[in-house]
């Protein structure tokens, strides 16, 4: 058997799972055996953002991250979003807002997105430039996610008062 | 032609969120990135490593080698499944794989295909060529006269006219030379009162969908399936059909969304080359290019524009003369197109008696060059619209004042003769100055801050004559679908084109569903570029949309209803079939009334079916101890006839124009002896959320497309044209130097304002 092969266990969107992986394959491969599309490798340098995963709760570019490295831990993609059934906050502020244009990129802003309101429940116009300055849209949709950003934070902030 | 008026259905005319909206905030939206067919193999390419040279060897043995590696390709292997693998869409020049001659680095010249891309991708670096080198050109101008010959002959496509002359030229590097004459512009500047005479260059730049171009062909019974990211399935279509010496129905492509096109993915790109291969091992092959890759396959032409001007001294522009040199690379892709169709537009939206015009295409040993948003008019608008700030600037007058005396009016006549309709040049003019307020004083800086605001205005043709076909199906419960090859790269032509049929029928949008390009089963479409979609295919759409609904009164009529009677299409359906059964067809053709240009003088009555037309106003900052530049106000206008969707529309315009602000101030392809230098994102940098300017406007100027489809045209482009200038009207204004070459670097500032200081110290 291939040594570089390792079995690792890790949860994926709230499920316990297993994977026989390479040693030189990356996040995003592993995702595409378990058909999850959400993260999408684009630059492959881990500049466009295009390729965001949540792991243990921190935004990573998974064009970087050897798919080892996950064993043990826990992966939130934006297909783990919508497990309720229905669209999370940031996900229904992105449409309302009319935030994207091709959509490519979209999975990567939602998740940073997430991540920044889970720090910051009301960021000003300053902190989303910056916090999100590490993602790329190339159809420019950022006038229209700054506001998606603010619209979500605005009705996080009113569920949870 | 008629007008077609909004209907009271109000489907047109509403903010209607995009229809795929939550497929694509889940990730689930399909884009041909993630598909994978069974028994699917990688292709990965092998690229020239020299700017221009003869093949004397390829040594694909240690690839082939590798264990995992199904075969490996080179061009000479291609003719077994077709003898002459040359394409593209204005000349055949372009071979799927190198065959005698590699002329630009980047290009394919063989393939490793492997069920596993990284073996694939290690295989690919073991295979050696080696070339007998040959003098290479890479300047647009020098190639006019370059003893470097990158196509030995000329090999125009037959599809266009004005190419015919052109076959079997030897010994060239113009692929095009296109001219206007209007007037007499030798008499206009001899009569002059000022004569004024600039050189101005754009960079080549890239369009970086970040959905990197893919093609996969498969074997289907005894034809191909092609899955493409492809901006025009129907072109596809026709041109594999004609290497493969098949007729079109054995050929059939798909395409889903696309992650960005921008022009980078029209006509026919990767797939000529998985199209042969899949026939060749009788498998499914996928190519998929990496950032880097797209570098090198296709690009936005560099350009050199010398434009002079005879101005009275009114301040009237009484004749101008146009040189454009088009940077085309080594192959022609669209090039000749641009040359032409955006030519004809180089001396700006101007009322000016006499014109002479000469646009060449030429071939150099970069990238190839093509389409990207705006067909060559961002690099003309750059240059006539810094131009007429000059020269308002040395006459004395204010830039928008100097404009208001020489745009074009309702009614009057284009350079090519073509009456002005439909074009509200005044009003995006207008509207950009209202709202920069600029009859008011302007703060103006202080210390190393100084602050300037610039304009610029421009109109761009709609590529024209083209086909759009429509056909929509009504089901037996009343519903509709549209089936068109129009490809929704995001610019909401699904939502859009919904809308339109959603009006005619009396539907609601949301009900519609938009069939994606499948050429066994979407009608022809021209493709989806230059800002055509809206006005072509829209008009398909309602055309196709009527045809059905004049079947569905004349069915009601038949089966008792009395005339202009209300009727459910659903109880039609079951009072003719006795159940739930039967369709409706609806088919809608549309081609606009189009006059070619006559071949010596370039003029025709009937140019183009609409014009789109762009303004910008910006507002800057500059720090001159170190040339930093910072755009603090950016403001959008366009005509594009009455919105169909004014949310989407504000999203098109600001996304246009965020475009060009980074070919503006930063983007720039960098070559060192025809090897790129910057091929990643980590060293060409695209605009970030911290690049954008704190304050964008964008505007819909108020006008009606009257031939339009309910008063609408076009819109993806519009907002590009006018950036560049503006920007560099700004910071001459700001700080008194003028830049004429693209991008707006900080060091381009810096040192021009260095040299206006030591030419100061002079005097």
């Amino acid at each position: 058997m291939d040594p570089s092969i390792r079995k690792i266990a890790f949860t994926l969107n709230g499920q316990k799972v297993s994977a026989q992986v390479e040693s030189h394959i990356n996040l995003v491969d592993l995702l595409r055996r378990f058909n999850l599309d959400g993260a999408r490798e684009s630059c492959g340098q881990g500049l466009c953002g295009c390729c965001t995963v949540l792991v243990d709760g921190v935004a990573v570019s998974g064009c970087l991250t050897l798919a080892q490295l996950v064993d043990g831990k826990s992966l939130t993609t934006v297909e783990g979003l919508d497990a309720s059934g229905a669209l999370s906050v940031v996900q229904q502020a992105f449409i309302d807002e009319g935030a994207f244009q091709c959509g490519f990129c979209t999975p990567g802003f939602v998740l940073m997105t997430h991540q920044l309101l889970e720090t910051n429940a009301d960021p000003d116009e300053h902190e989303i430039r910056d916090y999100l300055a590490g993602n790329l849209c190339r159809c420019a949709a950022y006038p229209e996610i700054i506001r998606a950003v603010k619209t979500a934070g605005d009705r996080m902030r009113a569920i949870s008062t | 032609m008629k007008h077609h008026d909004i209907m009271p259905a109000g489907q047109v005319g509403r903010s209607v969120p995009r229809l795929e909206g939550r497929q694509k905030v889940t990730g689930r939206a399909a884009y041909t990135h993630n598909l994978v067919l069974p028994g699917m193999l990688h292709a990965k390419v092998f690229r020239s490593t020299i700017p221009h040279g003869r093949i004397l060897s390829i040594d694909t043995s240690a690839a082939a080698a590798v264990e995992g590696v199904h075969r490996v390709v080179t061009g000479e292997d291609l003719r077994a499944i077709v003898a002459e693998p040359y394409f593209g869409p204005a000349f055949h020049d372009q071979p799927a794989l190198a065959l005698d001659k590699v002329r630009h680095i980047g290009e394919p010249v063989a393939v490793v295909l492997a069920e596993d891309p990284y073996i694939a991708a290690e295989a690919a670096r073991l295979i050696v060529a080696t070339y007998e080198e040959l003098d290479a050109v890479f300047d647009e101008v020098e190639a006019m006269t370059s003893s470097a010959i990158v196509h030995d002959v000329l090999k125009p496509a037959g599809t266009f006219p004005d190419l015919k002359h052109l076959v079997g030229k030897r010994d060239t590097n113009i692929a095009l030379d296109y001219q206007l004459r209007r007037g007499d512009v030798d008499a206009a500047f001899a009569s002059a009162d000022h004569v004024y005479e600039h050189e101005f260059k754009s960079q080549q730049v890239m369009h970086t969908p970040l959905e990197p171009m893919v093609s996969l062909a498969a074997p289907d019974g005894d034809g191909l399936l092609i899955h493409t990211a492809s901006q025009s399935p129907s072109f596809v279509r026709i041109e594999i059909a004609r290497l493969l010496g098949w007729p079109e129905n054995r050929v059939r492509v798909k395409v889903p969304y696309l992650g960005g096109g921008f022009g980078a993915k029209l006509y026919i790109k990767l797939e000529a080359l998985v199209a042969i291969l899949a026939l060749m091992v009788k498998r499914p092959v996928k190519l998929s290019l990496t950032m880097e890759e797209q570098f090198f396959t296709i690009t936005k032409h560099a350009c050199t524009f010398r434009i002079k001007s005879a101005v009275s001294s009114e301040g009237r522009v009484t004749g101008r003369r146009c040189e454009v040199y088009w940077n085309g690379g080594a192959y022609a892709d669209i090039g000749p197109r641009v040359t032409q169709k955006s030519g004809f537009t180089a001396p700006g939206p101007y009322d000016i008696e006499n014109v002479s015009i000469d646009s060449y295409a030429l071939y150099t040993n970069r990238p190839p060059a093509g389409a990207l948003r705006g067909f060559g008019i961002p690099q003309l608008v750059w240059a006539y619209e810094s131009h007429s700030d000059m020269i308002a600037r040395d006459l004395g007058l204010d830039p928008v004042e100097f404009r208001r005396k020489n745009i074009l009016r309702e009614g009057r006549p284009h350079a090519t003769g073509t009456l002005m309709h439909d074009a509200e040049i005044e009003g995006v003019l207008e509207k950009i100055a209202e709202r920069m307020n600029w009859s008011a004083p302007f703060d103006r800086g202080e210390g190393h801050i100084k602050r300037g605001r610039g304009i610029a205005i421009a109109f761009k043709a709609s590529i024209s004559p083209t086909t759009s076909v429509a056909i929509v199906t009504i089901a037996a419960d009343g519903c509709a679908s549209l089936a068109i090859s129009t490809v929704d790269m995001g610019q909401a032509s699904d939502t859009a084109m919904a809308q339109i049929l959603a009006e005619v029928l009396g539907l609601a949008t949301e009900d519609i569903k938009v069939i994606h390009p499948d050429t066994d089963v979407t009608p022809y479409d021209m493709a989806t570029l230059g800002s055509r979609s809206t006005f072509h295919m829209g008009h398909a759409v309602r055309l196709a949309g009527e045809h059905a609904r004049r079947q569905l009164d004349e069915l009601a009529v038949s089966l008792g209803y009395a005339p202009g009677a209300a009727y459910a299409p659903r109880d039609l359906f079951k009072k003719k079939y006795g159940m739930q059964a039967g369709n409706i067809v609806g088919v809608g053709s549309y081609i606009p009334d189009y006059t070619s240009p006559a071949p010596k003088t370039g003029l025709s009555d009937n140019i183009t079916p609409f014009w789109m037309i762009g303004g910008t106003g910006v507002e800057i900052e500059i720090d001159t101890q170190t040339g930093a530049i910072k755009v603090l106000k950016l403001i959008n206008a366009a005509d594009l006839g009455l919105p169909l969707n004014p949310k989407i529309v504000e999203t098109q315009l600001s996304g246009a124009a965020l475009m060009q602000y980074g070919f503006t101030l930063f983007e720039n392809m960098l070559f060192d002896e025809g090897q790129l230098t910057n091929g990643s994102l980590a060293d060409y940098k695209i605009p970030g959320l911290n690049d954008i300017p704190p304050v964008i406007e964008n505007h819909i100027v108020d006008a009606r497309q009257t031939t339009g489809p309910f008063g609408a045209k076009g819109v993806g482009e519009s907002a590009t044209f006018g950036v560049s200038p503006a920007i560099a009207n700004a910071i001459h204004d700001a700080v008194g130097v003028r830049l004429t070459e693209l991008p707006l670097t900080p060091e381009s500032i810096f040192n021009a304002l260095r040299a206006a200081k030591s030419q100061a110290g002079k005097a």
